[in-house]
């Protein structure tokens, strides 16, 4: 008889109902550990547990894994690529028998207490099982173009699509948007290995597991919320996430530098620090990592428009600390970035040009300024992306809502930008250190009978 | 037993069948390829088509596979038969992917039948690999260091389940943190100081019977390798040696000298201090209100001068951020409001740096009164029993002057990091130098101590690997890795504990770590054939191989990372891996079919970096970005593996060219074996020599980095050497 194990082991993420509901009787048991997000902190913390030796289960709201750093252009300081280290994850992934990859899934609520938690999870369907060999025909087929979530919505994509370049399953999904229309027929037709199965619907189902990593992550923080930067009414203000994106090749403006208004050449740029962090009406917090990624977008600027390229860098403090300070110091003797020590005061558009008009006042001396720019990035703040509180009991957040090592946690342990606004190192240590917390849940349980003489807090 | 070892099976699915004539693909593994038993199928990665090759491994008892399907990057789960040596061909994006459908057929189909012989061969020189039996089964750790980073290594360790022994240099534990008055606070409100913790951590530490802990000892010798480490543990009155899984390097900092500030002031007056001094007098004063050094008196008026000594080009200054100054000199400088609201507090920074959270704690700062000004200090001197301090105030933009009975000087952390091994290598000195500033004292080809990334500093090199090691099973943790604060500290220790425990296990199953997580091949090298040339011993990246009494190489399989840079360096070719060796790439390249001159059509080798270049081919392929049919592209574990003898070997075959790609290279180098790509360019450099007596166009070899965005620019790459070729004209040496 074909064990039920290895009917799992075959397909690592799961898309039937059949082998779901194996996986809450077989593979998930107390001895399991369940991480939630699979941006750089979840499959951190899967793979160092995975690789230690447990079993783990790493659920993704979106159908890839990859999380935010995927989205980068480069990593500070180094400027390397973030898909680089994406490929070696994904390889200790592929070769990992311990790890199941649950895409479109979020988890609902969690119940019970350390070494035994009782988890209902909920499944959008991708309407395209594991027999997509990534060939691209539905995305031929397809006519109806959505907005493309992988570019912060700046672009389009095809309703069937594979989500990007190093999509992880590297398997197409369907919009569900075009269920039920001839779009997702022409879809079907077109498929010639039965991977399109349009009659997939959304599950919940329950998992026990023994302790839990939650790495679900950050969000941008609402740009049209700072009025007077007219995020929401002016094209050529866009967010430090947004500009990342203008620089990938396979981006919505194809690797170009450009001003949304118009598609010309964006070369004088600014770039406004503490959009929305560090200000009590918006958040109360520094977000840590933006002054070192401004930094690092100004030598995108440069990178692309050479010796025509001016960045401007507006800043209460500049928080490059540690390591990093030498990164500051190299962009810094760059002629073409300044800096002026300035919370920008408000943004107007001149409609003639389509150029910004930055107001303010340059605290070093006290000088007003208008400055013209093709560009204003907002650097943007960070915020957690979910609201653990509202899914698991108890869970101790700080007023930001990032998660806070607390003793009435049980073994629900923050991991990456839920537990703070991190930048990729910072929350890489930090996921590790979440898995070690997981480890030592888990192995309590596994060896219940010896005795611990020091109790996990 | 059966009569067939091998076994090949040909995808037909994804257009493959309709580009590709796969029965002569089935002829081509069954001839050339000598695999004794061939098969196709329509949809190789469906359930049916695993199944089949599941039943032939069982019922032919098959030790090898051949899979000539898509790239080895995709479907690696549905094609994982652990019980064989699996040799993958890419026909869907090496082939019928990355030819225009302009492409000549004949050409397309000729690539294809040449990939089929290279995947065949490689598997008739590959092995099953079985994992490292020699590895050791000691679980124990070591942590070095007994500091707020070292008693939670070794608490959190314990907690895992894993014994430690502590080993702390001085008399006590606790480090620079019992000396704290106060700590930065860490939760909610995050507005006033906290108590340190430090003695609830000690007291942990004392009951926790998994944890020995050793005081006033240093550790005297470092040997052996994850698993199986042997540690002399030396106090004043003998040695100890004790076995160990793994170790944990927590030797936290020194404060920076002082002394070298006397341009702020330090030396002229004991009211002159750094922040560990003012931590002294506030212990002292526990909550009272702060006296001064010099003759007493309360204080009334103190000023904090930030980036002392730091972020600074001058002489003896640190460039760098110690990161965690801002935060202490707000809670030092809550130290005096909260005892006497009267006192005059300064802060004088130039960019105030608390992040996260640290923004509450110093916003409850300024509603305590405490002074916030942008400054850079001119000159400090006494006046009148005081101190009287120029500055330029960067706000005002105007030089003024204060007055204050105390200045603090927010000085940095220096990292206790020991032997600097790449300063002044000397090559000539082929013995192990035991410094007497080591920490560890490791007994490695490479030197004491673990390498120094920048400032002395033992950080990872890898932004998304900050526990990257080049020593396996060695893990820095805290200050000595990088500045930072007791709360990064506490969770980098727990993090560092993690890779701890896990290298052991690891090492245990006698898998490699990171990056190449569970790989269970491993080095070996044939004896006779050795030269002692050591080259092998020098380029580990990663301190593996060490040198016996007849200076043989020593390999340590458990600190080794399957890299095959040494592999790569050896020029009598003895080294090889179970399913990586000279001859499974080697026997690929001499399996292609090079036409003869009268055919005119080139051949091209490429040995590309598996994990930057051949991903950004695969993903140029997906997105129809085309390059020549004419070159044969193999994947290499890194640059660092590649053996020269590959390249004249392709190049006396009749090769046109050979063209190699891997990582960025340099400060900022990208290589995750560090030198892999470094080391590629410099040999190959070397080869001109070899290529000018083989009366070949130097230009015939050429190397690039390549990074895993560069999509759209490998098929230049490509396509521009094919025509550089065209130009040089085909290569002389064809049909001899």
């Amino acid at each position: 008889m074909e064990s039920t194990i290895d009917n799992i082991a075959f397909q690592k993420t799961i898309t039937t109902i059949a082998s779901r509901n194996q996986l809450t009787q077989v593979v998930a048991t107390s001895e399991t550990v369940l991480v939630v997000g699979g941006g750089i902190s979840g499959m951190t913390a899967a793979l160092e547990i995975a690789e230690y030796g447990i079993e783990v289960i790493l659920v993704e709201k979106n159908p890839s894994l990859g999380g935010r750093v995927v989205q980068l252009y480069r990593y500070f300081p180094k400027l390397c690529r973030p898909n680089c280290g994406f490929e070696i994850n994904l390889r200790r992934l592929r070769v990992n028998p311990r790890i199941r990859v649950l895409t479109l899934s979020e988890v609902a609520s969690i119940n019970g207490e350390a070494g035994d938690y009782s988890v209902t999870v909920k499944t959008q369907p991708r309407y395209v099982n594991s027999n997509c060999t990534v060939c691209g025909k539905c995305e031929t087929a397809v006519e109806t173009l959505v907005d493309n979530p992988h570019d912060y919505n700046l672009g389009t994509t095809k309703a069937a699509y594979l989500p990007h370049n190093m999509a992880y399953p590297f398997r197409y999904v369907l919009h569900p948007s075009i269920i039920g229309t001839e779009d997702a027929k022409k879809a079907k037709n077109a498929c010639m290995y039965d991977a399109i199965e349009l009659e997939q619907q959304s599950e919940e189902f329950e998992l026990n597991v023994g302790a839990i990593v939650w790495a679900t992550g950050w969000k941008p923080y609402d740009a049209g919320k700072i009025q007077p930067y007219g995020y929401d009414r002016f094209d050529n203000v866009i967010t430090s996430v947004e500009f990342e994106r203008m620089m990938d090749p396979f981006g919505p403006t194809g690797g170009k530098l450009v001003r949304p208004s118009d598609g010309e050449p964006a070369k004088n740029v600014a770039f406004i620090q503490c959009a929305g962090s560090r200000d009590r009406n918006h958040l109360t917090h520094c977000s840590r990592i933006c002054c070192t990624a401004s930094l690092k977008q100004s030598t995108y600027v440069s990178e692309q428009h050479g010796d025509d390229a001016n960045s401007t860098i507006y800043y209460i403090d500049m928080r490059v600390i540690d390591r990093y300070e030498s990164f500051y110091q190299k962009v810094k003797s760059q002629q073409n970035v300044k800096f002026i020590k300035s919370k920008v005061a408000s943004i107007v558009e001149d409609a003639n040009t389509g150029e910004v008009i930055l107001n303010g006042v340059d605290t070093e001396g006290y000088h007003r300024y208008a400055n013209r720019h093709d560009l204003a990035v907002l650097a943007i703040g960070m915020e957690p992306s979910v609201d653990i509180t509202s899914i698991a009991d108890g869970v101790s957040v700080d007023s930001s809502g990032f998660i806070q090592v607390h003793e009435n946690n049980g073994a629900i342990f923050g991991a990456g930008c839920a537990s703070n606004a991190f930048h990729v190192t910072r929350s890489v240590q930090n996921a590790t250190s979440a898995s070690l917390r997981a480890v030592q849940t888990i192995n309590q349980v596994r060896h219940a009978q010896v005795q611990f003489s020091v109790s996990v807090e | 037993m059966s009569s067939i070892e091998s076994a090949a099976y040909i995808c037909q699915g994804c257009g493959i069948g309709d580009r590709i004539d796969t029965a002569q693909l089935e002829q081509v593994a069954l001839g050339e390829g000598k695999v004794g038993l061939a098969r196709q199928h329509e949809f190789l990665c469906s359930r049916a088509g695993v199944e089949m090759i599941q039943n032939d491994i069982e019922q032919q008892e098959l030790d090898k596979v051949v899979i000539a399907a898509c790239s080895p990057r995709s479907k690696t789960e549905a094609f994982r038969f652990d019980t064989v040596a699996l040799s993958r061909v890419n026909l869907r994006e090496g082939v019928i992917w990355s030819y225009s459908s302009d492409a000549d057929n004949e050409d397309v189909q000729s690539s294809a039948e040449d990939y089929v012989r290279m995947g065949c061969a490689e598997n008739r020189y590959m092995k099953k690999t079985s994992g490292n039996q020699s590895a050791g089964v000691n679980r124990r750790l070591l942590v070095v260091g007994g500091g707020v980073s070292g008693m939670t290594a070794a608490l959190e360790s314990c907690k895992a389940g894993y014994e430690v022994l502590l080993c702390e240099q001085s008399e006590r534990l606790g480090g620079w943190s019992a000396a704290l008055h106060r700590r930065v606070p860490t939760r909610e409100p995050f507005s006033e100081p906290e108590d340190t913790g430090v003695t609830g951590l000690i007291s942990q530490i004392e009951l926790a019977p998994g944890i020995e802990v050793v005081l006033n000892s240093v550790v005297a010798r470092t040997s052996g390798s994850p698993g199986q480490f042997s540690v002399d543990i030396e106090n004043g009155h003998g040695v100890r040696t004790e076995n160990f899984g793994a170790v944990i390097q927590a030797t936290g900092f020194k404060q920076y000298d002082a002394t070298n500030l006397s341009e702020l002031g330090y030396g002229i007056s004991p009211d002159v201090m750094d922040q560990v001094q003012l931590e002294q007098l506030a212990v002292q004063a526990d909550g009272n209100p702060i006296k001064r050094p010099s003759d007493g008196k309360p204080v009334e008026s103190v000023l904090f001068v930030q980036c002392a000594g730091q972020r600074s080009t001058r002489d003896g200054h640190l460039s760098y951020c110690s990161g965690h100054c801002c935060n202490t000199s707000i809670k030092q400088a809550m130290y005096f409001k909260n005892a006497l609201p009267s006192v005059d507090v300064n802060i004088l920074y130039d960019d105030l740096r608390t992040p996260g959270n640290g923004e509450d704690f110093y916003r409850s700062a300024q509603l305590k009164g405490i002074t916030f000004t942008k400054a850079d200090v001119l000159e400090v001197s006494k006046l009148n029993g005081s101190l009287n301090v120029k500055l330029f105030d960067k706000i005002l933009n105007l030089e003024t002057e204060v007055t204050a009975d105390l200045i603090v000087l927010a000085t940095g952390q220096v990292p206790n990091s020991g032997v600097d091994i790449d300063e002044g290598e000397e090559e000539s000195d082929d013995t192990v130098r035991v410094a007497f500033d080591s920490v560890l004292n490791l007994q490695y080809r490479q030197g004491p101590d673990l390498p120094h990334l920048h400032d002395g500093f033992s950080d990872s090199h890898f932004i998304c690997f900050p526990y990257e090691t080049r020593r396996t099973g060695i893990y820095s943790c805290g200050p000595v890795r990088s500045p930072m604060d007791i709360s990064q500290s506490i969770e980098d220790a727990t993090g560092a504990a993690m890779k701890a425990i896990q290298a052991v296990e690891n090492a245990v199953s006698g898998r490699a770590v990171h990056p190449r997580s569970g790989d269970l091949s491993f080095p070996t090298f044939r004896k006779e054939g050795c030269t002692q040339c050591k080259r092998c011993t020098v380029e580990c990246p990663f301190g593996a191989i060490d040198e016996d009494e007849q200076r043989y190489p020593v390999f340590n399989e458990s600190r080794c990372r399957r890299c095959g840079t040494c592999m790569g360096a050896c020029p009598v070719r003895v080294i090889s891996f179970e399913n990586y060796s000279v001859d499974t790439v080697g026997q690929q390249i001499k399996a292609v079919e090079i036409p003869d001159e009268f055919e005119e059509k080139p051949r091209i080798l490429i040995l590309a970096c598996e994990n930057d270049a051949y991903p950004a081919l695969d993903m140029a392929a997906r997105n129809q970005i085309h390059h020549s049919p004419f070159v044969r592209i193999i994947p290499v574990r890194c640059l660092g593996s590649v053996n020269a003898i590959w390249v004249t070997d392709a190049l006396n075959r009749g090769y046109d060219g050979v063209m190699l790609m891997g990582c960025p290279k340099g400060d900022d180098y990208q290589c995750h074996f560090v030198k892999g790509s470094e080391l590629a360019h410099y040999r190959m450099s070397k080869i001109d020599d070899t290529l000018e007596q083989m009366d070949i166009e130097t230009e015939r070899v050429i190397t690039h980095e390549v990074e895993i965005t560069d999509v759209h620019r490998v098929a230049q790459l490509i396509n521009n050497y094919a025509k550089s070729i065209e130009k040089i004209g085909l290569s002389p040496l064809k049909g001899f």
